[in-house]
């Protein structure tokens, strides 16, 4: 199989990584329970795990990496934890409902007012539209940091500075970035980063985590049992206990910390090249294919590794099918969770067929891809 | 069941924090192990650092300069 379905989930994953979930699946313990060498052991790889995490993306306090099960928790933590009542939020028309659907039940709930930066038919924003939408009570900017449909990604940096000078939140849905490119926080002004280890990270499903940078008081989701201050009614205050609740995922955290060993040893800017270079190898072979339409903009801006396209009035799913039984390719039809950035392209109905582009996936493979889409748009009339 | 000793016990407000302790104590050699919180500390559960009652002085200042502050210090009988 030619699995180019990455923005989904990274199928392979790095020897060490596999390595260290099976060791820590003989050999651990419960973190944070007890002071038996199997517990401690644990309590140890999660404590450097999570100093390596913030390293990663230059969050200047480890204690303030929190881990979570992917970035839908993370999003849900910050997003019902960090805005309160009645609050002015800025996102955009490229988002995931990881962050739609928190801010929307946030709306509906707690009176939240949500404003959108328009997306154009490439599926752009402009940085410009969000200085427009700032108003005196904008609590924070919730946005992703690349469509996960288009692969456009958004100045982060320019989006940060913005809030660091407005006095508001940048809260950054990294599901498509973490990994695939250098992300620092104190740079980019980041004020929660949301991060999900299966994906570009190459870690494990059930891994990933939320990164404050400076004193933000984000509330519990959950509560629960932490180890510590049992007899306490309410969830210490402490990060990251505080969002902790509940037995951690050790041996996917194990796997998560391999993971970024790796790369770290490979260089994430290698792996950006090396992805970005995949996925202009493939557009670059299908852009002039008659009947291909690809979504996106190509121009020069920075993107993560994805291509989205339909062909023809081909429904995308019976597209991804044929690929599928055909062709031994995976990739990823439909609506991609992501309901405003289809209805901006136009794709509402026919969805699009996602090609996305993984840091163990070769130029042949990506060639028999342009191959599979030049013969499907071929044969149709 | 080994006889009681006097001990200084440092107690955490988080594993993180206790994690962080043993590192840093690894690394500069200071002695001394994590046990479970003992309830002459607190009632509960956790983590604390034990060790002997003449090593206060070079752990305290070991905690000043990981810049933990610690949920109590004290010698006791455990």
């Amino acid at each position: 199989m030619i699995y180019l379905d990455n923005a989904a989930t990274t199928m392979k994953k790095p020897q060490c990584v596999i390595d260290a979930v099976v060791s820590a699946m003989t050999t651990f313990g419960n973190a944070s329970r007890g002071a038996h060498e199997s517990a401690l052991t644990t309590s140890r790889v999660i404590y450097q795990a999570r100093k390596k995490v913030a390293t990663f993306f230059n969050c200047p306090k480890s204690e303030q990496v929190a881990f979570t099960c992917n970035s839908t928790e993370a999003l849900n933590i910050a997003i019902f934890g960090a805005l309160r009542e009645g609050d002015h939020v800025i996102t955009t028309e490229l988002e995931h409902n990881s962050v739609l659907r928190p801010l929307f039940r946030m709306a509906s709930e707690k009176g939240i007012r949500i404003d959108f930066v328009k997306a154009d038919r490439n599926g752009s924003v402009r940085c410009e539209d969000f200085y427009a939408l700032f108003r005196p009570d904008t609590r924070a900017v919730v946005c992703t940091h690349a469509s996960n449909l288009t692969g456009n990604r958004l100045d982060i940096a320019r989006i940060g500075a913005l809030c660091d000078k407005r006095g508001a939140l940048l809260i950054v849905d990294a599901s498509q970035t973490a990994g695939a490119t250098p992300i620092d926080m104190e740079a980019m002004k980041i004020s929660i980063l949301c991060f999900t280890g299966h994906k570009s990270m190459m870690a494990p499903q059930g891994t990933g985590g939320i990164c404050i940078r400076g004193d933000i008081d984000v509330r519990p989701f959950k509560t629960g049992g932490t180890g510590v201050q049992s007899f306490l009614r309410t969830q210490p205050e402490e990060y990251p206990t505080r969002l902790e609740a509940g037995t951690l995922n050790g041996h996917g955290i194990a796997g998560l910390s391999a993971a970024v060993d790796y790369l770290n040893e490979v260089g994430v800017s290698a792996v950006e090249e090396k992805e970005t270079g995949l996925m202009r190898r493939f557009y670059e072979a299908v852009v002039s294919v008659p009947k291909v339409k690809i979504y996106g903009d190509y121009s020069g801006n920075p993107r993560s590794p994805i291509v989205a396209l339909n062909i023809g009035t081909l429904d995308s799913a019976i597209v991804a099918d044929e690929l599928a039984t055909s062709y031994g390719i995976a990739t990823r039809a439909g609506a991609h969770c992501a309901p405003l950035m289809h209805k901006a392209l136009g794709t509402e109905e026919q969805g699009a067929v996602r090609f996305s582009f993984g840091w163990f996936n070769t130029e042949s493979e990506v060639d028999e891809a342009a191959r599979a889409v030049r013969e499907i748009a071929q044969s149709i009339e | 069941m080994r006889k009681k000793e006097y001990f200084l016990i440092i107690a955490f407000h988080s594993t993180h924090d206790a994690m962080a302790f043993e590192e840093t104590c690894h690394d500069r050699g200071a002695e001394g192990r994590l046990i479970p919180l003992p309830k002459e500390i607190s009632a509960g559960c956790g983590l604390a650092w034990c060790a002997q009652p003449d090593a206060e002085e070079s752990l305290t200042g070991i905690l000043a300069q990981a810049g933990i502050i610690p949920q109590e210090k004290r010698v006791c009988l455990v």
